[in-house]
């Protein structure tokens, strides 16, 4: 009883980084926590649905893909891989200045984190570039006549070439997803830059950083999808 | 308070040394795909992306050290369906045999 009087009475000013519904700043931030990943746990299905369009076609157009994998630049992806650790890198970073409050170390970070986000995108952009060269984005100027994996061995007259539409149906799902994933990163650096910005004029504070967190929350789950894309359109092909 | 419990500041060392344990496992993921494993290549792939997600999550998303239950629940929760998605498809397209 008296505990619920003593909430009502309370002065509602008393932090006014407090917001009234919430009864310390504990629990608001954990509710700004788990609202991003609730979002994460969203956007988890989102590019699920996207792996499982290539689980099915990968298991039914198995060798094309393969054909079609080694088409990608392994060096460029390794690249934008390590890109992207270091930027999760700069994030802690980031994060950790935040909440030791020290404002132009944040701002440094957050600003390296740019810097690298639009690394990668420039890699990715050199990388769609040669598919248009080659002719490897899908649409009506597509054209495929590669060998099938292991097939390089074989006598000329016996080599398989892979079947150029099924192909088609790698790099479509090659853009769909690492499209969609430039998407996110588009925006995560569109974030970063809102969040610099909000930096530098001192908004955040050891005491409330909630913003930074949750844009580092994001940063790293789109780390994390790449991380899964590398190994899945780069990688499991290179070996035959 | 007990408010500032959940708030963990993670030291210069432990950021680092994950930083090198993601990049030496892309190192490693990179090398073991030249190497002809058979269908174990995509095992092996998939692992070390896996170990990688995991220490990402865990350290850099602050998870291990959240006193917050619910995130764990958010968490395993989108696993979970992430898993019947995969799963219940690919059970139905890899068993559609009279195509």
């Amino acid at each position: 009883m008296h505990a619920s009087r003593a909430v009502v009475d309370e002065p509602a000013h008393q932090d006014p980084a407090l917001l009234h519904h919430f009864a310390t700043k504990g629990q608001q931030k954990n509710a700004a926590s788990l609202g991003m990943w609730v979002f994460l746990a969203q956007e988890v299905m989102f590019f699920g649905g996207l792996f499982c369009a290539y689980l099915v076609y990968r298991y039914k157009y198995f060798g094309d893909f393969g054909s079609a994998s080694q088409q990608l630049d392994i060096r460029l992806g390794a690249t934008n891989t390590v890109v992207l650790i270091c930027s999760s890198l700069t994030v802690v970073l980031a994060i950790r200045a935040v909440q030791l409050g020290k404002r132009r170390e944040l701002v440094f970070w957050l600003l390296a984190t740019i810097l690298l986000g639009l690394a990668f995108l420039g890699i990715k952009a050199d990388e769609y570039a040669e598919k248009f060269e080659k002719h490897h984005v899908p649409g009506a100027g597509f054209s495929y006549h590669e060998l099938l994996p292991g097939q390089a061995k074989l006598p000329e007259a016996e080599r398989q070439y892979a079947n150029p539409h099924h192909a088609e149906m790698f790099f479509s799902l090659y853009f769909a997803m690492t499209g969609m994933h430039a998407l996110h990163m588009i925006v995560g650096v569109g974030l970063f830059g809102f969040l610099a910005y909000m930096a530098w004029r001192g908004k955040y504070t050891p005491d409330y950083y909630t913003p930074i967190e949750n844009a580092g929350l994001y940063w790293h789950f789109v780390d994390v999808v790449w991380i899964y894309l590398f190994g899945l359109l780069y990688l499991i092909d290179r070996h035959r | 308070m007990s408010d500032n419990a959940s708030e963990h500041i993670s030291s210069l060392g432990s950021a680092l040394g994950i930083w090198l344990a993601l990049l030496a496992g892309t190192t490693l993921t990179v090398a073991a795909a030249f190497i002809d494993l058979g269908p174990f290549n995509t095992v092996v792939a998939l692992t070390i992306a896996t170990v990688k997600a995991t220490l990402v999550v865990l350290f850099y998303m602050h998870v291990k050290y959240t006193h917050e239950k619910l995130t764990g629940l958010v968490i395993v929760g989108a696993l979970f369906f992430l898993f019947i998605l995969l799963a219940l498809s690919m059970a139905d397209y890899t068993t559609r045999l009279w195509r």
